[in-house]
């Protein structure tokens, strides 16, 4: 699917084979990844999965234990950080604490020996788009956390790499203006051409903002592909339950098209399993139908009813198991109910698909 | 209410092991006996500034700028490559470092003089190799050997500690910006050790200056340094009075180059202040 979509995308880096061993246990295991020009690649996943480790062997900083990288088809691995042409916004800003502002953002620049008209120049622009105009003078110990991750942003933007790293960029900020970096990161790297390998545990910024994202667990990309592809038609049962909320469940593939769980039979858009196979199901709660009880093809009794803002957010209990749904209408708590799904809403996931990657 | 309560011991400390003795040399010094009664005088502060101990003063300064010099020159890699090692092995090398410090600092210097000795250890190997003895005993040389390997770990340690605080992942942005490991030095952790050279140039210097151990034992009997001059005043000619003025203007010296080293600095932040 990703191919498809960016088909004509040359291919920037590549990923091969990398294994990481910090001398614990492997932390990436065989990790097989290719990026492509512009891109704007997601590595999602949980705590500890990774991530950063991945970010850091890209950098130059961490070396592989085993495998190789390739830039524009060249392997890189051998080459210290200074000499790769990326540049990172770190987890933790590592901000140069003796320098203001404007001498941070300037480091890279003065570094390639540009003219200080030049330099003085760019640290405006980038300033300016970072939404901190007028900080040139001020010491870093003296911004909030807010602000210096956009410092730590800006001093990596401002030297316009190939490929940009970002490591958590928007954890500090709060929701507003987080969701307005976003939109600003989004630009910049549309404007700029600049790939972004942007890492993150945040589900919905992910979704928001990426191209492709690579879901990871315990050192392993469980899938990689659009954002709407991730969301509808999760690999297994992690990626389901760790993209957005979902119900998930044990049903048996009776035949092509035809799954049945929660005791009853229903029709779906899946096949090419064997008959009888005993797979997962995992139904979005936002895809269920709320109908009276009597039409419904399932019934339920609603146990709780939270409001979520935009929606209601119910628990419902439905032949002995608890279902999540939201919806913009809601039924009082203690109510019989129907449940209808639709076959496009329901998504078939291979059983073996749960976590075999890793032990295979 | 209750600090204020606190804080008694430590100014009854201060008092009497700080403030007195500081008076004591004051009078001391602007003072003189005249006629079997002490009473205000410029003399001895006059005596200090005669060209026999004004040469003195000038040769003890050049030593102590010579000996903190070398100190910076061997201490800032050594505290380089501590600050860089792995962690277990650092702690083995700062406790190496210290080690000497526990030892008596008589010992330590009684030692250099075994080795220096005309048929000392050192000469022995060198005659071993068939190489020429060195005599360097009793000589400039042998009092600033002595003040580097004595002071030598007042230099590390604060350099040490301040560049064990610089957060490594500066080094790793700085690399990623582009930097050299040269450049990454130059611009972003020597400028932030800083604090940290220029308290171990104060904590040399201050002892180099006033050492008479050191050039007693290895600099042969005659006194060479303002350190020796005093201790001559106060243990042998019983001039108090001039000793006190030595002191007083010895005192100041140091104050002002203080101060001056502080100022040329803005802050200091960091170091072992
Ligand atoms: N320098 C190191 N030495 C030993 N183990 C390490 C080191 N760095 C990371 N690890 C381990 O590697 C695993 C992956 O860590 P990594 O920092 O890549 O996770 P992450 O996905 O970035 O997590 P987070 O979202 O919390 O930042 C973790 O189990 C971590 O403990
Ligand atoms: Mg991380």
């Amino acid at each position: 699917m990703r191919r498809a979509r960016m088909a004509q995308a040359e291919e920037i880096i590549r990923l091969k084979d990398i294994c990481m061993d910090y001398g614990g246990g492997l932390v990436l295991d065989k990790l097989n990844l290719y990026i492509l020009k512009n891109e704007f690649i997601t590595l999602l996943g949980p705590s500890g999965c990774g991530k950063t480790t991945t970010l850091r062997i890209i950098g130059g900083f961490e070396q592989q234990t085993s495998g190789d990288i390739l830039f524009e088809g060249k392997s890189i691995s051998h080459l210290p950080p200074f000499a790769r042409k990326v540049n990172t916004v770190f987890q933790h800003y590592a901000l140069f604490s003796h320098m203001n502002v404007y001498e941070n953002v300037a480091f890279g620049l003065r570094i390639k020996k540009l003219s200080e008209p030049e330099i003085a120049r760019k640290v405006g622009g980038v300033l300016e788009l970072m939404s901190l105009p007028g900080f040139e003078k001020r010491e870093i110990d003296s911004l909030s956390g807010g602000q210096r991750q956009r410092v730590a942003i800006a001093r990596a933007v401002v030297n316009e790499p190939l490929v940009l790293l970002l490591d958590e960029p928007l954890g500090a900020l709060d929701l507003k203006l987080r969701k307005e970096m976003q939109i600003e990161l989004k630009n910049i790297q549309q404007s700029l051409g600049i790939t972004f390998v942007f890492v993150t545990h945040d589900q919905e910024e992910a979704l928001t903002m990426s191209d492709t994202i690579a879901v990871m667990k315990d050192g392993l990309i469980q899938q990689i592909g659009a954002p709407i592809d991730i969301y509808n038609e999760p690999k297994n049962e992690f990626v389901a339950g760790f993209i957005g909320e979902s119900n998930i469940m044990d049903g048996v593939m009776h035949a092509d098209y035809r799954v049945s769980f929660a005791g009853r039979s229903f029709q779906c858009v899946d096949k090419g399993f064997a008959p009888d196979e005993a797979i997962d199901v995992v139904i979005r709660p936002e895809d269920v139908k709320l109908t009276p009880a009597a039409a419904g093809m399932l019934r339920g009794v609603v146990n709780s009813v939270i409001f979520k803002g935009v929606h209601y957010e119910m628990m419902v209990s439905v032949g002995g198991r608890e279902w999540m749904l939201h919806n913009t209408q809601m039924a009082p708590v203690g109510e019989e109910i129907g449940l209808d799904i639709y076959p496009d809403d329901i998504h078939v996931m291979k059983k073996g698909k749960k976590l075999e990657e890793k032990t295979a | 209410m209750k600090k204020k309560l606190l804080n008694g011991p430590y100014l009854a400390w201060m008092l009497l092991f700080a403030i007195a003795p500081l008076f004591i040399v004051v009078w001391y010094a602007l003072t003189a006996e005249i006629g079997g009664e002490r009473s205000f005088s410029l003399a001895n502060l006059q005596r200090v500034f005669e060209p026999i101990y004004l040469r003195v003063i000038w040769h003890s300064l050049k030593l102590a700028v010579i000996s903190t010099f070398l100190c910076f020159l061997l201490g800032y890699p050594a505290a380089l490559i501590l600050a860089s090692r792995p962690f277990r092995r650092r702690t083995i090398l700062v406790v190496l470092i210290v080690l000497p410090m526990w030892m008596n600092f008589l010992a330590r210097t009684y030692a250099w003089l075994s080795l220096l000795e005309k048929n000392g250890v050192i000469n022995s190997v060198l005659a071993f190799l068939g190489l020429p003895a060195l005599n360097i005993l009793y000589t400039d040389a042998a009092v600033v050997l002595g003040m580097v390997y004595n002071f030598l770990p007042f230099m590390i340690l604060p350099i040490y500690s301040v560049l064990y605080k610089i957060d490594h992942s500066q080094i790793e942005a700085a690399q990623d910006l582009g930097a050299t490991p040269l450049i990454t030095f130059q611009r972003v952790i020597f400028p932030q050790s800083l604090a940290g050279a220029l308290s171990g140039v104060v904590m040399v210097f201050m002892p180099a200056m006033t050492t008479f151990v050191i050039s007693r034992l290895l600099g042969g009997g005659q006194y060479t340094l303002i350190g020796n001059l005093i201790e001559q005043q106060f243990l042998t000619t019983y001039d108090w009075g001039f000793g006190s003025a030595l002191s007083l203007f010895l005192m100041a010296l140091l104050i002002v180059m203080g101060g001056l080293l502080m100022r040329s600095r803005g802050d200091n932040e960091g170091g072992l202040w």
